[in-house]
């Protein structure tokens, strides 16, 4: 069954097409990966996703229901969480305050009522937090850096904590922009755990943008390919890796425009 | 008797940089948030001032009565002014923006003028009329009591930007937008919020200013010296704001006093010359500031 309906989305900015007729599924409790050269499409894709950008053709259905015109909080609020490809941290914060941040959305009692009936609202986070610590400190191992400002921690750590905020907002699906871009070789492999155990322990959905093809390849169960913001490839990891089309992406036939003439040649036929 | 004068002349000085902390802080509270250089924060601290006097002198209500409507009255004005003029020009340049805050400025002068013609008025005393002492030093039990509610609004305000959860999202807002929005926060509404907070203090402001000096169209004057404050203390720094604002105040009373009022301006500009070629940031700002 699948959480998450791409249907036919194009995307321009101007006269530059980002995404051309793009469709894809996510099916409920996998890991789905969208990878493809720089400038794919892959990053617009998210974005129509998530709410920060409004495709001007096709729609996005989540869970059945047509989210394509929803702006951010209410996708938010449905259960997309996400996290990006440059860190986007509260700065100045410290990381239990971000990580609270992201468990937000999960609160019931609104703002100003949280404002009157401080007993409520304060039970209500007291709760949050406890579950939060519970939760997601231990499973990402970060408990002992609860109090440190974000911006002083290391890179690795700092992606870590983007994670487990978007973990404390407890999404259906959670989507990653690149999750281990930038990581060393040993960071990587933490995170490529952690998403497996997203996966496997919490049940959650995974969608992620990565350039890494070694973990897309390792953790994935689908991978989608975008070269010049179309998919010309889909499926396990297998079957993309041994495509021509996407070894040729990825490696470049040496012109753009034997490439671009051979994907004209695939839409014609298709 | 000199270090007595010194003392009372600080007191006084301390009473106005009260309230120039408290105009700063609607100041930084809509640029942390909108990242809107709002230069019409002194007008919109003068229509505070003038919908008091509409209440109170005007309606005939109560002081208190006449406060909380000029309180909401200010409120509505932020919220109709980020609606109606600020959310459009959202992603234009700065400068444009910066510009049209501007106009805003004068148009609101304009729209007072209309209403309540461009005559000096004063108002009503609402504050306790016995002298103040500290120690042997006098003060102004105006100066006194504006400082006390500047205070002590400042203080609840504190709380609320760092307990409160629409506080939190202002916060989180002004941190990473595009991390808030994605997180569940309304970040819309969190523009309109920052201004109905920033015109409710700047009307607070205005009552409280007006009541010391009268009020007139041309009160907005202030919010000059409140861009000085802000920019000395670093334009997103909230205890920038508060501790230029009271350095200020004090120093414009000093050289008031002991060089003369002609000097009074003279030494805020140098003081901010200063500022802005040691640290350009300001005291307590950001670094990576986008200067205009």
């Amino acid at each position: 069954m699948s959480i998450l309906n791409v249907e036919g989305v194009s995307l321009s900015f101007g006269g530059v097409k980002a995404l051309r007729d793009v469709s894809m599924q996510v099916e409920k409790g996998s890991i789905t990966a969208v990878i493809g050269p720089n400038g794919a499409g892959k990053t617009s894709l998210f974005n129509s996703i998530s709410g920060f950008y409004k495709p001007q053709e096709g729609r996005v259905l989540f869970e059945g229901e047509d989210i394509t015109r929803l702006p951010p909080p209410r996708r938010a609020a449905l259960g997309l969480g996400r996290t990006f490809q440059n860190i986007a941290l509260f700065r100045g914060m410290t990381v239990l305050d971000n990580v609270k941040l992201g468990a937000h959305v999960r609160m019931r009692t609104g703002l100003l009522s949280a404002f009157w009936y401080l007993g409520k609202a304060r039970r209500e986070e007291a709760e949050i937090r406890e579950q939060i610590e519970r939760e997601v400190f231990d499973f990402l191992e970060i408990d002992h850096i609860r109090r440190h400002p974000v911006a002083n921690l290391p890179y690795g750590l700092q992606k870590r904590v983007e994670l487990a905020r978007a973990l404390a907002m407890r999404p259906k699906i959670l989507m990653l922009d690149e999750p281990v871009a930038g990581m060393n070789r040993e960071e990587k492999e933490d995170m490529a755990r952690f998403i497996l155990d997203v996966k496997e322990h919490w049940g959650m959905t995974v969608l992620m943008v990565e350039h890494d093809m070694g973990m897309v390849m390792d953790i994935s169960d689908q991978v989608y390919v975008l070269n010049f913001g179309q998919l010309i490839a889909s499926g396990k990891p297998a079957e993309v890796q041994a495509n021509p089309e996407v070894i040729q992406a990825y490696l470049g036939s040496g012109d753009v425009s034997t490439l671009r003439e051979k994907l004209g040649a695939r839409k014609r036929v298709a | 008797m000199e270090w007595l004068f010194f003392f009372e002349v600080s007191l006084a000085g301390l009473g106005t940089g009260g309230l120039y902390a408290l105009t700063a802080i609607a100041f930084v509270l809509i640029y942390k948030a909108t990242r809107v250089i709002n230069l019409a924060i002194g007008e919109m601290l003068m229509v505070g001032a003038y919908l008091f006097f509409g209440a109170a002198a005007g309606w005939a209500l109560p002081w208190w009565l006449a406060i909380i409507a000029a309180l909401i009255g200010g409120g509505i004005l932020g919220i109709v002014l980020e609606r109606g003029v600020i959310r459009p020009l959202l992603g234009e340049n700065p400068i444009s923006v910066f510009m049209v805050t501007i106009g805003l400025g004068s148009i609101l002068v304009g729209m007072v003028e209309l209403i309540w013609t461009a005559n000096p008025r004063s108002l009503p005393n609402f504050f306790p009329t016995d002298p103040i002492f500290i120690g042997d030093a006098f003060l102004a039990p105006k100066t006194f009591w504006s400082f006390v509610v500047a205070a002590v609004v400042i203080a609840l305000f504190l709380l609320l930007f760092r307990f409160w959860r629409g506080g939190v999202a202002l916060r989180a807002t002004a941190s990473d937008q595009g991390a808030a929005y994605a997180m569940g926060i309304n970040v819309p509404a969190v523009y309109s919020l920052a201004w109905c907070l920033a015109g409710v203090i700047a009307a607070g402001a205005g009552i409280l200013l007006g009541s010391i000096g009268g009020i007139s169209s041309e009160m907005g004057f202030f919010g000059l010296t409140v861009l000085v404050v802000v920019i000395v203390g670093g334009l997103d720094s909230v205890l920038g704001a508060l501790l230029a604002g009271i350095l200020i105040g004090w120093m414009e009373a000093m050289a008031g006093v002991y060089l003369g009022g002609e000097y009074e301006h003279l030494v805020t500009f140098i003081l901010l010359m200063v500022v802005l070629l040691l640290r350009p940031y300001g005291l307590f700002g950001t670094r990576e500031i986008e200067r205009l």
